[in-house]
């Protein structure tokens, strides 16, 4: 169901933007549309495969799950306080209330007391490009060489080694969007990742899903190049400036390849014709001849002789225009006002966000997201109204005069308004206790007087995201059919000693607490490093 | 003053220096360590202005020392705590706040904070926290006399339990002197402890860019140590002009006394268990009465710390081996350490989040650490280790009245408190985010 919408989400692009290649040999008696666009066209990402050949996890090979007796949190909406939910081919193959008889050879927990959610999935990372341990060589979140770089990619920079990748997972964190950072206006494309160990991040691609676009507002941008380099932009009108034209310039581009498509689509036609001439020509011809063959004394041969003398030639087919240049940064753009790139924007205050929204407006895109919007709160109408999530801390605040009006009451607003509110983490600490995040705006919702449900919470951490990334058919909630992405934590997720126990990703067991086993990343082998761990029993009350 | 490039979290202090790391992620813009010097002179204590006196009755009383009592009642007067125990009559006409069915703990202390330094991180004109400049050796730098009482990271700590604050410069080798607050107050006078806190000795940042690390800090830190010994023991020789040349300035110098002489503990800031080690030696050398903050690897050398009773200041949210000096970070650092016997203090490490204390707290507890313990780790601990245990962090006659009423766990995220009393005066919980919250609690706003 995925991957047709990912394809229908695509096929407008392959569509508008024929290669370049594709109509120097077309052969003049095939018309233009026998050629299918190559699939590298135009975003050579889009057709990144998934997960390579024998890097997956192990789902296949993983026997069925059976959690009983657990409190269910399906992330829908309901809660099932006491029910079963079975994993089976790296899917969600049942969730009922009561018992559900185990199939044979399925491992069976017993999960009385505790708690089954989905797993968490955070928009805002930047694991593997900021990794751990923070050493100059490994920058590579940020391109801030220039302020628009819409054509750099964060799966070309992410380390997949980081050692703060097993520790998100331990934390119940089964997808990330690793983000570039926000240094530049546009800060080029994200993917989103499942976390298992790999090589490569292109291992851990999650299947399917639309690439992001980050784009930044406000003081960062002008910090890194009117401050520091004295370059555009240096002001907040700056900003907006070059946003504006990035995006007009990208259309251009756009119309640059509409036309070279419309004037290839109407010389390939003109050759046809041509052709078709030569050959009604050429078929009238060899009908003459044999006429003439057959009846050497029909009154018109002597006529049609005159013209056999004339040599009939086939048409040469015409020389095809220049395709305007390839421009992947032009084209990711072109991805984002079509939707098949979705625009995350990091920007904290209002009117910095109403902004911005105008800009989408005007040059035609959608923001799927605000990130750290630590000011939401004051347009809370807007956003819901607009359908634009928003990504952000349970308490961040202060570090920078755009982050001095933020309150810990931001989420809940949200949630309360209609707006779609997510719990982010930007951080390779908070990544590691989202549930406490969560559970911190929602603690904070309920001191004002809001009377918000763990059910509404627990999508800030699972659905939501979901929805933000694109991936919601995929996951972010307990149901039949979505992939076994799934934690479970040995008490209410929401309070502060809850430990994720074991999480699940494609079904198969990625973190058990507790057991020893051997790190993910290399860089920890052979030196002793301090690894998630539960030596001493909890000291919880 | 200048930007933070003090160390402690060595991740953020490495990318710091890179180009254009506060653009980067938000993370690594978020806060800057503090970190304190007392307040000035003033050998008179801090007693606070003559609050009306006020009862707490009936609250389920963790002292601070483990103990608890059910059903206690505190009085309060002049500031101090006069009687704590159960049955204990109310004088008629003393207000009370009632603590039936809750929880009353010490307040809360967060030992490494820039409260009152720090106002917005990234806006250099709000910053006392870094003396700035060249000279590594600032020990003469005092937190109290940037110490801004109206800060509105005050209100907003506090609204969570946190009573008291110490208040740390970063900066140098020797960032200067810390200094205590209790977080209410109009006056520096009237919310600062007399007398510097601690002298703080950063081990685990570069001194020069780049290049410079424990050894060049130590060979630093015992130069001046041994200068200022030595100007100690002969000052009047350093008067007549009769004494060698010195590597630090006068200021610096005599401001090491209280350190050598035993009066204020000397805080190490330091991750790396061989350094930690160093920190130790350096102390012993010179008679200093040392404390690890960060500690990464301290339990590594658990027992060793625990031998000579080393108090050391952990956050435990830590993530993991943010730099190659803290590759043996662990989230039970602060379970192990206690468990083999090292006064644990706990830590944010944070300024404007100071107030999830208590989550870090539970966090640790979570990874292992007695619930008692943490609440120590975050109350009598700090107070003891900064050398105030004798005013301050715990619930007993005598001590500066600093208490919190809790609706539940302390450490719970979900719990909140009820009433926080400071200096024996029940402060207002309101502060600038609520007032913005009130706001805009309704769309649109009326203004």
């Amino acid at each position: 169901m995925f991957s047709r919408r990912a394809f229908r989400l695509l096929s407008p692009l392959l569509l508008a933007l024929p290669a370049c290649a594709s109509s120097t040999s077309a052969p003049p008696s095939s018309p233009a549309k026998a050629e299918a666009p190559p699939p590298d066209v135009p975003f050579p990402w889009e057709a990144r495969p998934s997960t390579a050949a024998g890097t997956e996890t192990p789902a296949a090979a993983s026997p069925p799950v059976l959690i009983r007796n657990a409190t269910l949190w399906l992330a829908t909406g309901k809660t099932i306080s006491r029910g079963s939910i079975l994993l089976r081919d790296g899917k969600i193959a049942a969730v009922a209330e009561g018992d559900i008889p185990p199939p044979e050879g399925a491992r069976v927990l017993d999960a009385a007391g505790k708690f089954v959610t989905p797993g968490i999935i955070d928009t805002h990372s930047h694991l593997g490009v900021y990794p751990m341990p923070g050493t100059v060589a490994h920058l590579d979140g940020n391109e801030a060489s220039s302020p628009v770089t819409p054509d750099v990619q964060t799966v070309d920079g992410f380390w997949p080694q980081d050692p703060a990748i097993e520790r998100a997972v331990a934390g119940g964190v089964t997808t990330l969007q690793i983000l570039p950072g926000s240094a530049n206006l546009v800060g080029g494309r994200a993917v989103t990742l499942k976390l298992r160990p790999a090589l490569s991040p292109r291992q851990m691609h999650f299947p399917g899903a639309p690439d992001g676009l980050k784009m930044a507002c406000g003081e960062n941008p002008k910090r890194t190049y009117g401050v520091e380099r004295h370059s555009m932009p240096g002001t907040r009108m700056g900003n907006l400036a070059m946003q504006r034209k990035a995006f007009l310039d990208a259309k251009k581009h756009e119309e640059d390849w509409q036309r070279h498509r419309i004037t290839e689509a109407n010389r390939l036609r003109d050759d046809q014709k041509k052709r078709a001439a030569y050959e009604a020509q050429l078929e009238s011809r060899n009908k003459q001849q044999a006429q003439c063959k057959d009846d050497p004394y029909f009154s018109s041969c002597a006529e049609w002789q005159k013209d056999w003398d004339k040599p009939l030639e086939p048409p040469r087919p015409s020389d095809p225009g220049a395709a305007p240049a390839r421009d992947p940064a032009k084209e990711t753009l072109i991805g984002a006002m079509r939707g098949s790139v979705l625009v995350h924007v990091h920007c904290y205050r209002a009117d910095d966000m109403l902004a911005m929204l105008a800009l989408a407006d005007e040059v035609g895109f959608r923001v799927r997201s605000f990130h750290h919007a630590l000011e939401a709160y004051k347009i809370r109408d807007v956003l819901a109204k607009k359908g634009v999530s928003v990504s952000t801390w349970a308490d961040w605040w202060g570090f920078k005069m755009e982050a001095y009006d933020g309150i810990p009451e931001n989420i809940a607003l949200l949630q309360e308004s209609g707006a779609l509110p997510i719990v982010h983490t930007d951080s390779p600490e908070g990544i590691q206790r989202m549930n406490q995040e969560a559970s911190k705006a929602l603690a904070s919702g309920r001191r004002a007087g809001m009377p918000l449900t763990d059910e509404e919470a627990i999508r800030w951490l699972t659905y939501n995201p979901a929805w933000a990334l694109g991936i919601e058919q995929r996951v972010g909630t307990l149901e039949v059919g979505k992939d076994a992405d799934v934690v479970l934590w040995d008490r209410h997720p929401f309070s502060v000693y809850a430990s994720a126990e074991e999480v699940f990703i494609d079904g198969a067991p990625v973190y058990q607490k507790g057991k020893k086993r051997p790190p993910w990343s290399d860089f920890e082998l052979g030196q002793d490093t301090g690894r998630p761990t539960t030596l001493l029993p909890g000291g919880a009350p | 003053m200048t930007n933070p490039r003090s160390p402690r979290n060595t991740f953020v202090s490495s990318l710091f220096v890179l180009t254009t790391f506060f653009t980067t992620t938000e993370a690594f813009a978020q806060p800057a360590r503090p970190a304190p010097a007392p307040a000035p002179a003033a050998a008179k204590t801090a007693e606070p202005a003559a609050a009306a006196p006020i009862a707490i009755v009936g609250g389920h009383v963790h002292t601070g020392t483990g103990e608890v009592l059910d059903d206690a009642t505190i009085l309060v007067e002049k500031g101090l705590i006069q009687k704590i125990g159960k049955g204990l009559a109310v004088p008629t006409g003393v207000a009370t706040i009632d603590a039936k069915g809750a929880i009353v703990t010490p307040g809360f202390v967060d030992a490494l904070t820039s409260i009152g330094l720090v106002e917005v991180s990234l806006e250099d004109s709000t910053r006392d926290d870094d003396r700035g400049g060249k000279d590594p050796v600032r020990a003469a730098f005092r937190a109290a006399d940037g110490y801004n009482p109206a800060s509105t990271l005050i209100g907003i700590t506090r609204a969570e339990g946190v009573t008291s604050a110490a208040v740390v410069p970063f900066g140098g080798l020797f960032s200067g002197q810390s200094a205590w607050a209790d977080l209410d107050g109009d006056s520096r006078e009237s919310t600062l402890a007399p007398g510097p806190l601690a002298l703080h000795v950063h081990l685990d940042g570069s001194l020069n860019g780049d290049r410079g690390g424990p050894a060049s800090a130590l060979l630093l830190a015992r130069e001046v140590l041994d200068d200022a010994r030595t100007f100690q023991k002969n000052r009047a020789a350093w008067e007549r002009n009769q004494s060698r040349a010195f590597s630090a300035s006068r200021l610096d110098l005599e401001a090491m006394g209280d350190a050598l002489a035993g009066r204020v503990p000397v805080v190490f800031h330091v991750d790396r268990a061989a350094d930690i080690l160093a920190a130790v030696a350096l102390a012993k050398e010179f008679g200093l009465r040392p404390v690890i903050a960060g500690g990464a690897e301290a339990w590594k050398i658990a027992p060793r710390l625990a031998e000579s009773k080393i108090p050391v200041i952990v956050n435990p949210l830590e993530p993991g081996p943010t730099s190659f000096d803290t590759l043996g970070m662990r989230d039970d650092n602060a379970a192990l350490l206690h468990a083999a016997g090292v006064p644990v203090v706990i830590t944010t490490a944070d300024t404007h989040n100071a107030r999830k204390l208590r989550q870090v707290a539970g966090n640790a507890v979570r990874a292992g650490l007695p619930h008692a313990a943490a609440i120590a780790a975050i109350t009598s601990a700090p107070a003891a280790a900064l050398g105030l245990g004798a005013k301050y962090g715990t619930l007993a006659p005598g001590k500066v009245a600093n208490l919190v009423v809790w609706s539940g766990d302390p450490l719970e995220i979900a719990s909140r408190p009820l009433a926080v009393v400071i200096r024996g005066k029940k402060v207002d919980l309101a502060n600038r985010q609520s007032a913005l919250f009130t706001r805009y609690r309704k769309l649109p706003i009326a203004r």
